[in-house]
């Protein structure tokens, strides 16, 4: 395995935003800084990040990127090693540096969930959660879900209640709503309509998303 | 000129195919129903009894693809990776209305990972001129904020974005106009400089060509049945309202965009499309190359409604960078852009008339109607007006005002939301001032006979039952009610629609077309039918759409994709199923016309040979396979049931303090001819309802008027109902034959819901509070002021 320290930059370049349009925006900012000594907790999963690159900062605080590091990111039950920028959202080195698209972006501002994975079954944006804040985390996506033996009881009751039209949203709401199951195992209709509160559907699949999960409570609860 | 002898034989052979005589199912099973005679080509199969008696079609099969879509397996053009494959960004006007000076990008280019370059010559979807001359600039001119100007393919999609904002655009600013009601004005600045039309690729939705024009208004468009002066003096009492419907985004979950492939001899395009075929046409017709050169791909896309059709501008500009760079090039939207440069549904400014007699007979239709599809056409509304009731007289006016925005596209039934907003609300005017109900006043003057069974049903329902014929009797703030409108649509039939079904030796069963899902499930309707003709579960039928290397398929705009391709695969599988038994005879010991294929078994007529499975049968094929290509023949009676429709009910509380209304429940009573798969249909109807009444309640293009930009282009600011405003919705199907086709199957997409559900609301909106609000987005502040106006003191 090649030395992931030769890919951190020993001086990197001044910040930049992702967008020099109309000067920094929030999210410019939050994707475009680089990782600095604040993000210490996160270091250990910073590939090659030792007490000895820290020695060599010029700046007196230790930052990485703007160029790409390497990330060890943890998910679906495997580990993976990818060569990021700093700012690469969760969704994208999910996406264009796993491969793994079944988590859609959809907004990119965290205001639809089309890009719901969970951070330790916890449900966030991946589109707001930098890559390199799922370090040490286990991030779980819609690929992950059902196991190569057995199909998650709620995708197999969005199928049987077709609770889907385009599909682009149904991993979000999938991920969203077996959140749900796992902290409410006996949900009624106004939790499941409070749960994908925040989840988005332009063909207006809502009811049958809401048939689905209370079908998949009772037949988790009869498992 | 003389015809050649052979052509003349060749016409005669065309006009009189050998045709056959069949009864048919019409009308509506426990209402209706009877039988109608059809002659119709010899080829067609046998006639499917009502879907009671069917195996497959008309059950709520499982989504063919769910579970690939519920498993995040399901592939859209936003996933697609190729090798080497490069990200490109548009640079998009920043003002409203300008000539462009210069376009700079030599700093771009330097960027690091920057691949390719593309200026814009010619932007597609604005309206042009008819005399392109009063445009002689050497860039396109600006008419909207956000109009593409040029794109950067880079090797990342931060390049791509950082480089697009070093390119440096220098603009001779026009005066502009963003106000529709403004832009009538004579004075006001010209979005034009003289009269424009709608460009090719408006996918449906542009407005009529060659009208006239003054300033900024396109028009009138002039529709006129009898004589409405006459009507109206014929009248006992006369209606009239001003209604206004707001600019609405399309805002679907997937943006536009393509991959795009150019390799010497083939381009390829992954494209998030509603029509494959009409993004290859369009590439190959700006290409100028022949449309062998051009596949397209769309394995699932994430909603169109009305949008995506054509190359557009990230196809064709993708495809350029691609040709330039010899890299596959990803141009996929951002939120913002779709909101701005991909289409809309046009606003609607209307005043409507309408003259009855006491008996609630209609005398006259009168509509004057004006909206703008931005610096497109297609703002036209007046289809209720003119399709829904039987007036004896009839006018109606359409005009387009061009505004410096981004140009309006097809938007889930065309015009006709807006229209029947004024329509079914001045109806139920009328039915007030004739002391009539509602739906007495309907059953008058609507002949159509499936509206009225379901109207039948409506007023048998718990729910309408409910409601209270006096306006605005609740004691107390919260004051609830309930109201009914109508809907229409078209039997539009695509002739592009055609399919492949091929029968393996080993008893497996393929079936090809181009045609692409969009969400309302062709895979599974395509799998129901062979799995009726083959006795063989849906499941194990291999579906193969969205690709052009299959045969053509329709385009998926204004209900035709259903209606459309099912007689063409019922007909392909029929004529594959007569061709094996023909082939598999011999080897039986018997004739092809002894031969029956039922429930999956082949049986003999004589009783010669004992019944087999399909799958043995298969085996005794003398070929490898047997494939026929059918394509799509005209309707039975194409002068029979052109419409079709539904009636909506809704029970609203409107809050009278907060100004905010709730919608309860709905109750949905719709028809699209065989329902094929009626869970699938259920699922559009209420995606129709819910994006209906987001129209109705919420959703707002807000352009400011000081700067001409869109000031909420995003998914937070512009508001679309979510889950917890979504009431119970219940949906009743009426199977409605009309004896059209092979499978006899309409659309729904359009007449789901979203035609009718806005009147409904505002209807029920007037029976809850005796106010009427002729204005949509109907917000709080929208609500209280129409309350204040009409000087209601609240509890």
């Amino acid at each position: 395995m090649p030395d992931p320290r030769e890919s951190i930059p020993a001086s990197p370049p001044a910040l930049t935003t992702d967008s020099g349009k109309s000067g920094i925006s929030r999210r410019g900012f939050l994707k475009g800084a680089g990782l600095t000594a604040a993000g210490t907790a996160l270091l250990d999963g910073v590939q090659g990040f030792t007490s000895e690159a820290r020695a060599q900062s010029p700046h007196g605080v230790t930052e990485f990127g703007p160029g790409a590091i390497p990330v060890r990111l943890h998910v679906n039950g495997a580990e993976h090693t990818v060569e990021i920028e700093p700012r690469t959202t969760l969704a994208e080195a999910l996406r264009i540096h796993l491969g793994m698209t079944g988590t859609k972006v959809v907004c990119d501002r965290g205001v639809c969930s089309g890009c719901t994975v969970w951070l330790d079954k916890m449900p966030v944006n991946s589109c707001m959660t930098l890559a390199i804040d799922a370090i040490g985390h286990h991030v779980t996506t819609i690929e992950g879900l059902s196991t190569e033996e057995k199909i998650h009881p709620l995708q197999a009751a969005f199928v049987k209640h077709d609770a889907m039209q385009c599909g682009f949203c149904t991993p979000g709401m999938v991920m969203t709503c077996a959140a749900l199951l796992e902290r409410n195992p006996h949900p009624s209709e106004h939790d499941v309509r409070h749960a994908v509160s925040g989840n988005l559907c332009r063909c207006g699949t809502y009811p049958k998303v809401f048939a689905a999960t209370l079908d998949a409570a009772g037949t988790l609860r009869n498992a | 000129m003389t015809k050649e002898p052979i052509e003349d034989a060749l016409t005669a052979q065309a006009a009189a195919p050998a045709k056959k005589t069949v009864q048919m199912p019409v009308g509506v099973p426990g209402y209706t129903l009877a039988e109608e005679t059809r002659s119709v080509p010899a080829t067609e199969p046998p006639v499917w009894p009502i879907n009671k008696d069917l195996k497959y079609v008309g059950q709520p099969i499982e989504r063919y693809d769910g579970l690939l879509k519920a498993c995040g397996r399901a592939r859209y053009t936003a996933d697609v990776q190729l090798p080497g494959m490069l990200y490109a960004k548009f640079v998009n006007a920043t003002v409203p209305h300008a000539k462009v000076v210069s376009i700079d990008t030599s700093a771009a280019e330097k960027y690091p990972g920057v691949k390719g370059v593309h200026v814009i010559q010619h932007v597609l979807g604005n309206a042009q001129l008819r005399n392109p001359a009063l445009d002689p600039a050497k860039y396109p001119v600006v008419r909207y904020a956000g109009q593409p100007m040029a794109a950067i393919a880079a090797t990342t999609p931060y390049a791509a974005e950082e480089a697009a904002a070093l390119v440096k655009v220098k603009y001779d600013t026009m005066p502009f106009v963003v106000d529709d009601v403004k832009a009538r004005d004579p004075d006001a600045p010209n979005v034009f400089p003289g009269a424009a039309d709608e460009a090719g690729s408006a996918g449906g939705g542009g407005g009529p060509h060659g009208v006239a024009q003054t300033g900024n208004i396109h028009g009138p468009s002039i529709h006129k049945r009898g004589d409405s002066e006459q009507g109206f003096k014929d009248a006992d009492v006369v209606v009239e309202g001003h209604y206004v419907t707001q600019v609405q985004t399309h805002s679907a979950l997937e943006t536009h965009g393509v991959v795009a492939d150019w390799k010497p001899d083939l381009l390829t395009v992954y494209a998030s499309t509603q029509g494959t075929s009409g993004v290859r046409e369009e590439l190959a017709g700006f290409f100028k190359i022949p449309l062998t050169n051009v596949r397209v791909i769309t394995e699932y896309m994430g909603g169109g409604f009305g949008a995506k059709f054509g190359a557009g501008n990230p196809g064709v500009v993708a495809a350029a960078l691609s040709k330039k760079t010899g890299a596959p090039v990803r141009l996929m939207l951002d939120r913002q852009e779709e909101h701005l440069s991909v289409g809309n549904r046009p606003s609607s400014d209307q005043v409507l008339r309408i003259g009855a007699k006491k008996d609630g007979t209609l005398t006259a239709i009168h509509l004057i109607a004006y909206g703008t599809a931005g610096c497109g056409t297609g703002a036209g509304c007046a289809g209720p007006a003119q399709n829904l009731y039987q007036a004896a007289s009839l006018h109606t006016e359409e005009n387009d005002v061009f505004i410096n925005a981004g140009p309006a596209s097809a938007m889930r039934a065309p015009g006709h939301p807006q229209g029947a907003f004024a329509l079914e609300q001045t109806m139920d005017d009328l039915a007030v001032k004739l002391n009539m109900e509602p739906i007495d006043l309907r059953d008058k003057a609507d002949t159509h006979p499936v509206r009225r069974v379901e109207r039948q049903i409506v007023r048998e329902s718990e729910l309408w039952k409910s409601r209270n014929p006096v306006a605005g009797a609740d004691q107390g703030p919260v004051k609830r009610g309930i109201g009914l409108a109508q809907s229409v649509w078209y039997r539009f039939v695509s002739m592009g629609s055609n399919a492949e079904v091929r029968i393996h030796k080993d008893g497996s069963l393929e079936v090809f077309s181009g045609v692409q899902d969009i969400g309302s499930g062709i895979r599974t309707v395509m799998a129901q039918i062979l799995a009726e003709q083959f006795g063989v579960p849906p499941s194990q039928i291999a579906v193969k759409v969205g690709d052009t290397n299959y045969p053509e398929g329709p385009q998926s705009g204004g209900s035709v994709t259903t209606l459309s391709l099912t007689p063409v695969v019922r007909d392909a599988a029929w004529q594959a199923s007569q061709k094996f038994l023909a082939d598999i005879a011999p080897a039986l010991g018997t004739t092809a016309g002894d031969l029956v294929l039922v429930d999956g078994e082949v049986r003999s007529h004589s009783g010669k040979v004992a019944p087999i499975s399909f799958k043995r049968a298969a085996s005794k094929m003398t070929t490898s396979q047997i494939a026929v290509q059918a394509k799509r023949i005209p309707d039975y009676d194409p002068k029979k049931y052109l419409t079709y429709g539904g009636v909506d009910v809704a029970e609203v509380e409107v809050d009278t303090e907060a100004g905010r209304i709730h919608v309860r429940r709905v109750l949905s009573v719709h028809d699209c001819g065989r329902p094929m798969n009626p869970a699938q249909t259920i699922s559009q109807i209420n995606g129709g309802i819910i994006q209906g009444i987001s129209f109705t309640l919420l959703e707002n293009r807000l352009l400011d008027p000081k700067y001409g930009v869109m000031v909420n282009p995003d998914l937070e600011q512009y508001k679309i109902v979510g889950s917890r405003e979504i009431p119970e919705i219940d949906v009743r199907l009426v199977e409605a034959y009309l004896g059209q086709s092979s499978t006899d199957a309409s659309g729904i997409g359009e007449a789901a819901g979203v035609v009718s559900i806005g009147a409904a609301v505002a209807n029920a909106v007037y029976n809850a509070t005796g106010v009427r609000i002729r204005h949509t987005p109907m917000t709080p502040a929208v609500v209280l002021a129409a309350l204040r106006a009409q000087g209601k003191k609240m509890a």
